[in-house]
């Protein structure tokens, strides 16, 4: 399994970069961690004349907090997101999703922006993403856009980023204190992509619930918002919360699909325990009581 | 289709060499290097055979490009033993502890545990069992590996069928 032959380029600016990506043409892939698309080139599913090797551009790796948000650099690896403490205090819930991809030695060449760029449904950090309310700005020589995440996954492996366009940041809003952060999946062996997973932060305000953002991940053709339990959440007191109700109208907004690990009935009848089970055990009212 | 030039410290060696674009890193490490401890199974990222340590990292070499290990220091499974034979002791804990039988998968798996070693003095158990679901082995059934794991750690062998 060799890939076919294509011209590499290793540019040191985004500029570089996507003038590069702007000449080709479509013709053009991004190359990151490499931990997806080293498998297509070597399997001969994806056949590009030109790679396009972000990893040397400094400006593409860092890390800043500030203006109420977090914003992370898509070649950050996964395994310097797990380590990376300011991160893992502001948006816990990513960094226990990051666990979860793949392996120790994937998660140490795969990036955070390969994984929201390439919009894998049953991946964890893209549905993290849109659970937390994130954006995502994109570049091309023809200017930025910043789109939120609910507007950028269309299918599986379908999003929004043009042909010319490079994911250069992935900016995640601030959580107020009081907020509980939930995230759960079913999978067959540690490293595979989820049968089923959950993940989202609820935040809990003066006896009320003042904010909630829900997603599924493994639970139809790209990471879904549970948009229905999302308001049904809002300025309710979290001690009086009917976790099944909540969890049936969460597992209304999905779209499952039978496959040869697992049925969509499966996956309905196990998300819908798994979300209960989450929101009953991570609100931490519940807890008290 | 491009070629590039790149140089590579490999065991504390300089290579320097011509590479086309599409070279994978693991098939130069075999193939131009001469490295032939780098084990490629599955050639797309399943298995761990190919398993090497590229600035104190253990990766796959099958889902990087020669090109892009250029300025980078890689370790393969010929760099660990000492000059005079004695072997790391992650290679003697699997050999203590029957942890290979045909020995594809184990230099992979001597990589990973080899590079959680380097960046940390005594990872747990729980670390290293968890960095080893990135391997497969069709021989052992994991057990003698989990023994060599518990060896590592210092904490005491099970029961004998264990
Ligand atoms: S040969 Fe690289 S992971 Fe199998
Ligand atoms: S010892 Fe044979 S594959 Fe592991």
């Amino acid at each position: 399994m060799k890939p076919a032959a294509f011209d590499y380029y290793a540019p040191s600016s985004i500029e570089e970069a996507c003038r590069l990506l702007s000449e080709a043409g479509g013709g053009a892939t991004v190359l990151a961690g490499g931990q997806t698309l080293m498998p297509l080139l070597a399997l001969r599913m994806s056949q590009p004349f030109i790679v396009v090797d972000i990893t040397r551009i400094a400006a593409l790796k860092t890390v800043t907090r500030g203006d109420g948000c977090t914003r992370i650099g898509p070649t950050l690896r996964q395994n310097e997101l797990i380590a990376h403490a300011e991160i893992g205090r502001a948006l816990p819930s990513l960094v226990t999703a990051a666990r979860h991809v793949g392996h120790h030695q994937t998660r140490n060449r795969g990036t955070v922006g390969g994984s929201i760029a390439l919009g894998e449904p049953a991946a964890e950090l893209p549905a993290t993403a849109l659970a937390l309310g994130a954006s995502v700005e994109l570049r091309s020589l023809r200017g930025t856009r910043r789109v939120p995440l609910q507007d950028f996954y269309f299918g599986p492996y379908a999003t929004a980023l043009e042909p010319d366009e490079l994911l250069v940041g992935i900016e995640f809003p601030d959580w107020p204190a009081g907020t509980s952060w939930l995230f759960r999946e079913i999978a067959q062996r540690p490293g595979d992509f989820a049968l089923v997973g959950f993940s989202g932060a609820v935040t809990v305000q003066d006896g009320r619930i003042s904010r909630a953002g829900l997603a599924w991940f493994g639970m139809g053709p790209t990471p879904i918002r549970a948009r229905q339990a999302e308001a049904a959440l809002l300025n309710q007191n979290p001690e009086q919360i009917d976790a099944q109700a909540i969890a049936q109208l969460a597992i209304a907004d999905t779209a499952p699909f039978d496959d040869h690990h697992a049925s969509a009935e499966y996956r309905r009848t196990v998300g819908r325990r798994l979300c209960a089970k989450l929101l009953s055990e991570t609100l931490p009212a519940r807890q008290a009581a | 289709m491009s070629s590039h030039s790149i140089q590579i410290r490999i065991n504390g060696r300089v290579h320097q060499a011509t590479v086309e674009s599409r070279l994978l890193l693991s098939d130069f490490l075999r193939d131009e290097a001469g490295y032939t401890g780098v084990h490629v199974g599955c050639e797309h990222g399943v298995c761990g055979a190919c398993t090497v340590i590229v600035d104190g990292q253990a990766v796959r070499s099958c889902l990087m490009l020669a090109v892009q290990a250029d300025g980078c220091s890689i370790t393969t499974v010929e760099g660990l033993a000492a000059a005079d034979g004695t072997l790391h002791p992650v290679q003697q804990a699997l050999r203590d502890t029957h942890g290979l039988q045909c020995g594809f998968c184990t230099p992979g798996i001597v990589m990973t545990l080899a590079a959680l070693r380097e960046a940390q003095a005594a990872p747990s158990e729980e670390r290293m069992l968890a960095a080893l679901s990135g391997h497969l082995c069709r021989c052992t059934g994991y057990q003698g590996i989990r023994r060599a794991v518990r060896q590592l750690a210092g904490t005491p062998a099970e029961s004998a069928h264990e």
